[in-house]
Formats: structure tokens, sequence, C-alpha cells
């Protein structure tokens, strides 16, 4: 990942905080098309007085402050009150947009809370996964009724993947499909693995079967000591296949892993079971 | 590789190997003092002997000496020389265990995959190694014989894949059942990549054995003129019966060709492909699985019939644990005893009274070690 990427993702999670907004997580987008187009400028009109126009991050708001001009600096009571207006007027914009109010100044976490609603027995409502992705694009609202609709439930949030769509599941199930997948590939090629004479793992582990995943970690009795699933595979590499081990980052290993895992679902997990 | 890994079972195997050797070495009055020292060994040991193969004869012990006996090879999978020469091992120690055996079998059976992907070099060098085997050789075919040029060179080396003959009094079918229906044509496949896709048992792509309409007529009219009284043993690759679908422990027209047995008395199906002990009896057909001597597979997720004691989980770190050959004693019955001769184990045989009394009667050893 470049720099440049990480910035990129680093801005995305911001704005998917920022307005408890649902993002569709879409394929982050190459970076030379960041370099290509120009970024939005916000423009604020021009006082006829002189006086300092403050733009608002929504590249749309702005106000006048009267009595400090252009090329002034503002004071901290003077920014506090500017700030506290730009965002009453966007609220007034926006009023399906579920703002979380910031904290009072000084109150830290697990410190006595300004008086807040009472909270309403739990479990009468479920936490939404996200609202269905809106026509236009990602707005200030998007999202906003569905968290407005939890506002006062008694339920924990504030972490992330309560805020993605059906559509983010999708393509992390892909993800992990595709994962699996290449581990199944793996699995049943001989050369793949780098075995030397043509035995791969599916020639006596059909559908993975008999890998066990779940009994690991144990003590494997053969090789004298406390055993992983990749070491198993390792030693299978080796032995029956001929091959070279791989290395604990070896992709295909990684891969392998995934797949038996994947095959195994459902199964308890029973380390040590012998 | 090999023998840098040994589990405790086969230590524990090797060292009372060594004793038994040990113990044809002693006189009498030696082996009457280790004998004592050792009764704990001697009482565990069960059947098991060096020799345990040829010298057990547990038939013969209790007075049901059987009408003869044919020995199995099955499974080999042998790939070309200078690619793999594990599986090559494997079928010699085979040839080994049927050649060593005294009396000599009536005739061995060949159960089936001799080759693993079809090839020339394979099946004729599969030819070559049996050739070296005493007893007459009775050859069966697999799908890994079979889908890289349709039978065409295997029926060269060996002739028609179905076939049916007498001997002793019992009437031997032998099937090729490893037939499927067309997955290649549409999808424009190569023979090559046919093969391969038969070659992998989980591989969902290819269509589930049978028998086949053609093959079925030709069995009918064969067993037309056999007296209903006349013992049957057939032998076929895959089960003739449903185990395992996705993995073609199956054969799909299973209950077609069970009816053409039905009017028998006394029907035994001899079956390869499963490479693993397994048992079953579907009313008066009984049927026997056979070993491999490549690899061993594992028991399928579903399916097993009840009948079927698991062998025990193979030891990966010896690379024969699991994979075997055997021997049928064809019991005056006409019924079958079938020897499971596990390399490096205890041989199990399984009974025809285990089967006909559906598990009442001498059942073999139980599992200590089943599926995960
Ligand atoms: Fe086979
Ligand atoms: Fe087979």
């Amino acid at each position: 990942m470049t720099y440049r990427m990480k910035l990129w993702v680093g801005a995305g999670a911001l704005l998917s905080f920022a307005g408890g907004v649902a993002l569709a997580t879409s394929p982050a987008p190459r970076p030379e098309s960041l370099q290509a187009t120009e970024l939005p400028r916000h423009k604020v009109p021009v006082s006829k007085d002189g006086n300092l126009v403050v733009g608002m991050c929504d590249g749309e708001t702005s106000l006048e402050v009267k009595g400090v001009k252009e090329g002034q600096s503002l004071t901290r009571e003077q920014a506090a009150r500017v700030s506290a207006e730009l965002m009453e007027t966007w609220l007034k914009k926006n009023p399906d947009a579920n703002w979380d109010p910031a904290p009072p100044p000084g109150v830290a976490q697990g410190q006595k809370q300004a008086p807040q609603q009472k909270n309403p027995p739990m479990g009468t409502q479920k936490p939404a996964t996200g609202g269905d992705i809106r026509e236009g694009g990602v707005t200030a609202e998007s999202g906003g009724k569905e968290v407005r609709k939890e506002a006062g439930v008694n339920i924990q949030d504030g972490h992330s993947y309560g805020a993605f769509t059906q559509r983010d599941e999708a393509v992390w199930a892909a993800s992990t499909q595709q994962f699996v997948d290449e581990g199944h590939r793996v699995f049943h090629d001989a050369a793949a693995v780098g075995g030397t004479i043509a035995v791969s793992c599916d020639m006596c582990h059909p559908d993975a079967s008999n890998t066990h995943p779940e009994t690991y970690p144990k003590y494997q009795v053969q090789l004298g000591r406390v055993a992983l699933l990749r070491d198993m595979i390792n030693w299978c590499i080796e032995n029956p296949v001929r091959g070279k081990p791989l290395a604990d980052g070896d992709p295909r290993l990684r891969a392998m892993e995934a797949y038996i895992y994947a095959q195994r679902k459902g199964t308890k997990l029973e380390y040590g079971k012998k | 590789m090999g023998n840098k890994f040994r589990s405790i079972e086969t230590k524990h195997y090797e060292e009372r190997d060594a004793f038994f050797e040990g113990l044809k070495r002693l006189d009498r009055r030696a082996f009457l003092r280790v004998a004592g020292m050792s009764a704990g060994i001697v009482a565990g040991m069960g059947l098991r002997s060096p020799q345990s193969f040829q010298l057990v004869n547990v038939a013969e012990a209790q007075g049901t000496k059987p009408r003869f006996s044919f020995a199995y090879i099955s499974d080999t999978h042998l790939y070309e020389q200078k690619l793999n020469d594990r599986f090559i091992r494997s079928i010699l120690k085979a040839v080994d265990d049927v050649n060593g055996l005294d009396p000599q079998p009536d005739f061995v059976l060949f159960g089936g995959d001799l080759a693993q992907l079809g090839q020339a070099g394979e099946l004729k060098l599969g030819a070559q190694i049996l050739k070296s085997v005493k007893a007459p050789v009775r050859m069966m075919v697999g799908e890994h014989d079979w889908f890289l040029d349709m039978g065409e060179l295997w029926r060269d080396l060996f002739g028609a894949p179905n076939y049916s003959f007498d001997h002793k009094g019992v009437h031997f079918v032998v099937l090729n059942s490893i037939h499927e229906k067309d997955f290649w044509t549409e999808r424009k496949l190569t023979p090559k990549e046919r093969m391969q896709i038969v070659a992998g048992l989980d591989n969902g792509i290819q269509s589930r054995f049978e028998v086949g309409g053609e093959q079925r007529e030709w069995m009918k009219q064969d067993l037309a003129k056999v007296d209903k009284k006349t013992p049957v043993i057939v032998f076929s690759h895959s089960p003739l019966y449903k185990y395992y679908r996705p993995w073609n422990f199956w054969t799909d027209d299973a209950d077609e060709v069970q009816a053409l047995l039905k009017p028998f008395e006394r029907v035994t199906v001899i079956h390869g492909h499963t490479h693993q002990l397994l048992s079953n009896r579907i009313n008066n057909i009984q049927f026997h699985g056979m070993l491999s001597t490549a690899w061993p597979w594992p028991y399928a997720p579903e399916g097993l019939p009840q009948l079927t004691v698991q062998m025990n989980r193979p030891d990966p770190f010896s690379q024969f644990d699991g994979c075997g050959d055997g021997r049928m004693d064809v019991l005056e019955s006409g019924l079958v005893d079938k020897l499971y001769n596990l390399w490096e184990r205890n041989p199990i045989t399984v009974r025809a009274s285990y089967l006909a009394s559906g598990g009442k009667q001498d059942a073999p050893p139980r599992t200590k070690l089943p599926s995960y």
C-alpha cells in the first residue's frame, strides 16, 4: 500500500464516522485519479464591508463575522461562537442528519456526564445494519434516519461494523471466498504447493476431510511436540508431497489454512483432541 | 522419507514384530522362559504375527474350511517411475504379499485404478509389474485407467472390461462400473482435462458412476443362464450401492443392478475405489470394499453403512499405514469371509456370518480411533 493510498483510506474512514453516515465501501480509487482531478474548493462570498467570511466543511454554508476584518484572526471565544452558529445553520438545512453532539469540554469518559435522557428498556429495537445505498451517492443525510431510530435505545454503538451496508458485507464475503478458493486451488495442485512427485493434498483429503483443524493445537506424538495446523500442513508438504515447507507468511500456506478451516464450518473447536 | 517419524503405534508393532521374529530363533526352553515373561504381550497380540497374512486362517481353525481363496491387489494409482516411486514400492509390496501366500490363492483380482492418470506409461508399467504375480490375475478397470482414452489402451492390454467366469461352483461377474455421462464435450475439455477432473475425488464437475443400460442388459443375459442357487460374486470398481455421492462412493444405477441380483440366494459384491475397510449388506447382497496400496481415503462425512466397522485412522507418518491388500475365503456356502491385510497392523476379517446376522455375530474388532 502506498503512502497516498493510506491517506485516501484514512480520509474515507473519517468521512464514514462524520455524521454517522453509512458509506458504501467502493473499491478504493486508484491513486492516479486523485492526482488527476482537482479537489473541490469552497468559494466563500466576499463581504462588502471587508469582514471575515468563514466557510463550513460542507462546502456550502458560510458566515460573515461582524467586527472582524478579513486577515484578522478570531479569538477562541469568537471562533467557538462562529462554529456553533454554522453548525446550527447546517442542522436546520439537514433535519434528518444524525449528528452526535460534541461532549462538553472537560468531561472525559467515566466522569459525570451531562444530564441525559433516561435509558429506555433494552432489546426492543435491533441495531440498524445501514440503509440502502441512496441514489446520487452519499449525502449528509445518508443513513441518518436509521441512526435516528436507534436514538435512545439502550444498545452499545459507536463502533464501525454497525454502520455498514449489505453491499459492504457482500464485498467482505466475496473477498473471504476468494481467499478460500485460492486455498482450494493450491490444495488440489501438486505443482502449486511445490510437490515433486505429483501428489496433491486432495489425494488423501478430499474436501479437506480428515485434516481436523479443530483439534489443533495438540501434542503431535509423531513430532514429539505441540503442533498447529500449519505444522501439519508443512509436514505433509515435506513428506508425502515431497516439497519444501512453506514460510509462515507464504500466501499459499495462508490460503490453504483458509480453505481447510472453511471446510469445517460448524465443527466444534476442540483443541488437544486426540 | 518415511522412517524418520514413526508413530507410537507403528513403533509398538515393530517391537512386537521383532519379538515374534526373535521367538522363531529360540529353542523350546528359551521360548517358554520368554513366553512366560511376555505373557502380556502374547495376550494382547491377537492375530498378529510377522507373516499374519498367510499363517492366520481362522476359517480353518473354526472348522469352516473355505472352498477356495483368492487374493486381491487394488487401487495402486501408479505414476511413471521417474515421477513417483512411492506408489511403485507399494504395489511391489502387495505383489510380494500375494506371491508369499501359502497355499497360493486360486487367482488374484486386480480391483481397478492401476494407473493414476490413465497414461500409457502408467498402465504399461502396471501390466509389467502384475506379470510377476504367480497366480492368474483377473483384471478390473477403474476410472483412473479409463478417462484419458476411454479405455482404449486398457482394453488392448487386458481385454474386455466386463466378463464373467465360473470357478469351483461360483459364478463370477466382472463389471465396468465407472461409466460417466458425458460432461466433457459441451465444456470442450481435452482428454487430459477430462482425466484430471475424474481423478479428483472431490471434483464435482464430473458425472456419477454408472454401470449403464447396455452393460446391465449384458449382465441380465449372462445371469439368465445361471441357476438361482449358484453363489454369485460380482467384482465392481464402484461400490454398487449409494454411500456418498459427492465422492462417487456411489453407483447411480445401483438399484437396477441390485434388482438383477435379487433372484439369487447368495450374492457378494467385492468393490474397489473407496480405499478403506467397508462392509455392507442390502437384502441378499453382501458388500466388501478393498484396500488401496497407494493411500487410504477418509470415511465420508455421511452415508456410511451401519454394518461397517471403521478401520482406525491411518497414521500419516507411516507410508503404508491404512493401505494393504487382502484375501477372500469363499466358504462352502458360497459366501465370503473378507480378510483385510492392513500393512503394519493387525489384519481384520469381516465374516459372512457377521453380515448375514446383521452384525449380531462375529463382529470384527471395534474401532479405537474413528474418523474426525
Ligand atoms: Fe482408487
Ligand atoms: Fe477409483
